[in-house]
């Protein structure tokens, strides 16, 4: 098939962008949406040109490195996929496909389509973890929990920090994100133990960053290659008032 | 550990509340929650107005006996449109800012249109209550009506003499441009909280899979029940109710 792509070319993150066309010739209706970029970097590299840059690492839609928004969509408008797991063959043959990177402040540019999302690192390391004090391991199956719980937690669970539900909201709210580690993590007698603290800081390195609030229109869920839900959100908002209300005035 | 929760000390815990986007939500829900029950006695009261002159007159006289109960409820109503707003326009300023190079294409999927517009809802209706308090509550003479709302008067069945609220309402609504301003203004506000509630319970966390569809119906169904509830007014007195008391 044939397709016409226009993408989003920076050189660097001080540099202006601007949208470039490209023509992908005899692609594959099986090729996913980066292997025909692959293709066309190819056809550019060959002609003397700079290829495309874009994220990606396992291309099997577990790691979230892929990072494009197609047409509007994060991730294209098929839903539960990743850009990696996207197939040709939903476009149609002569398309025109717009490619850009995430758009939000705590994500920059740094070249074409490729964003620096080391604001979700910050989020993690104020409290996405568990602490463990070393020693023997524990047996996996010492502590019961209820599958109700782990179900739950596993939802969460799924995140693959992509970035897409920040990309895709209005508001450039990563709440979707930390409302899915908050969940995750509060919801496991392993987590429980610094859920509080967890939320309290994971919220404050939010804020910190520059992520705007959630004004609660679904975007991040409808995006989300993972089928992650806001309820999630709900969650923490919970969270985040026990939490303000435990430190006011329990001790 | 609690008391330094999060690395920050129990004292700061408020300033913290109000800085943080989650805090900020809170109030937003709560102050909206807030004015969504006084929206809704306040359609409890209006409704009386199909009870007759002689009911809506006593209910509105009975009000302003209350004047101190009155003060309360303004006071709140004044510190939860405050705070409403005031947070309304930081959060907007936030969220703009979290995107300074918008996409050339821009979707939103999954967004309502009540829930993209949730600020320029907001303040259409702080407008329309602008103008609504001076036209009945401060009994500004409207010119389009022709009529000194002021001088209305009426005797109850105990024999005292008060603001001829019935009469008001009537000349007011026998205006084709003021019911028709009144019903876009109530329209509004229910397109504002068929989001709006739905996003407070979101907000304060009180909702999960179990209730979610649960609460979007109720949100949407809460919406509906106020708007017809505010426009059946005007659209009976443009229907010819009430007209024997302008005569
Ligand atoms: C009678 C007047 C009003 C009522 C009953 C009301 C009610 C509400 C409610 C219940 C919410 C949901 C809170 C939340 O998101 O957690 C809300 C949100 C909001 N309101 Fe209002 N509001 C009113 C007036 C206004 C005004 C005058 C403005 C604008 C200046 C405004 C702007 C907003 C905004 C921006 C939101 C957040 C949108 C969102 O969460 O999606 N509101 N309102
Ligand atoms: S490259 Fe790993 S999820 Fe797409």
């Amino acid at each position: 098939m044939h397709l016409s792509l226009r993408v989003w070319r920076q050189k660097s993150a001080s540099a202006f962008g601007r949208f470039e066309t490209y023509e992908a010739r005899n692609v594959s209706a099986d090729m996913s949406l980066l292997e025909m970029l692959d293709e066309v970097n190819e056809d550019l590299i060959a002609s003397g040109g700079e290829p495309i840059a874009f994220d990606s690492d396992c291309r099997e839609g577990i790691c979230g490195a892929c990072s494009v928004v197609i047409d509007g969509v994060p991730h294209g408008s098929r839903h539960g996929t990743t850009a990696c797991q996207l197939h040709l063959r939903h476009f149609k043959d002569g398309d025109t496909i717009t490619l850009e990177p995430w758009r939000a402040r705590p994500f920059p540019v740094i070249k074409d389509l490729v964003v620096d999302r080391h604001a979700f690192d910050r989020i993690i390391q104020a409290g996405g973890y568990v602490s463990v004090k070393t020693g023997g391991a524990p047996d996996g199956n010492a502590i019961p929990i209820p599958k109700t719980d782990v179900d739950r937690a596993m939802d969460a669970a799924v995140c693959i920090g992509c970035g897409a539900c920040v990309a895709a909201c209005k508001n450039a709210s990563a709440m979707l994100f930390v409302a899915s580690k908050v969940s995750h993590l509060s919801l496991l007698p392993q987590g429980r133990v610094e859920r509080e603290r967890r939320v309290l800081a994971m919220v404050r390195a939010m804020d910190d960053a520059g992520f705007g609030a959630c004004t609660v229109t679904g975007s991040c869920e409808a995006v989300c290659p993972k089928n992650i839900r806001i309820d999630v959100i709900a969650r923490m908002n919970r969270e985040y008032g026990r939490a303000l209300l435990k430190a006011g005035f329990v001790e | 550990m609690l008391r330094k929760a999060g690395g920050i000390e129990a004292m700061k815990l408020l300033p913290q509340f109000f800085h943080s986007s989650l805090g900020k939500k809170y109030i937003m829900a709560i102050t909206g929650l807030g004015m969504l029950a006084f929206v809704a006695v306040h359609l409890t009261g209006n409704l009386q107005i199909f009870l007759g002159p002689e009911v809506l007159d006593a209910y509105a006289h009975g009000l302003h006996r209350a004047e101190e109960l009155l003060w309360v409820i303004r006071v709140c109503l004044l510190v939860f449109i405050g705070l409403h707003i005031s947070m309304a326009v930081v959060l907007t300023l936030g969220n703009r800012a979290a995107r300074p190079i918008p996409y050339e294409r821009s979707r939103l999927p999954g967004a309502s249109h009540a829930a993209r517009t949730m600020i320029w809802s907001g303040s259409m209706v702080a407008v329309f209550v602008a103008y609504h308090l001076l036209h009945h509550s401060a009994k500004a003479q409207v010119s389009l009506t022709g009529h000194d709302f002021a001088t209305f008067q009426t005797t109850l069945a105990d024999g005292t003499t008060c603001h001829d609220v019935f009469r008001m309402v009537v000349a007011g609504f026998s205006q084709p441009v003021v019911s028709v301003f009144y019903i876009v203004g109530v329209g509004l506000l229910c397109h504002h909280l068929s989001h709006g509630i739905e996003a407070a319970f979101q907000s304060l966390g009180l909702r999960n899979r179990v209730w979610d569809a649960a609460v979007r119906k109720l949100a949407s169904g809460a919406a509906w029940l106020l708007f017809v509830g505010y426009a059946s007014i005007p659209v009976a007195v443009a229907c010819g109710y009430g007209r024997e008391a302008l005569n």
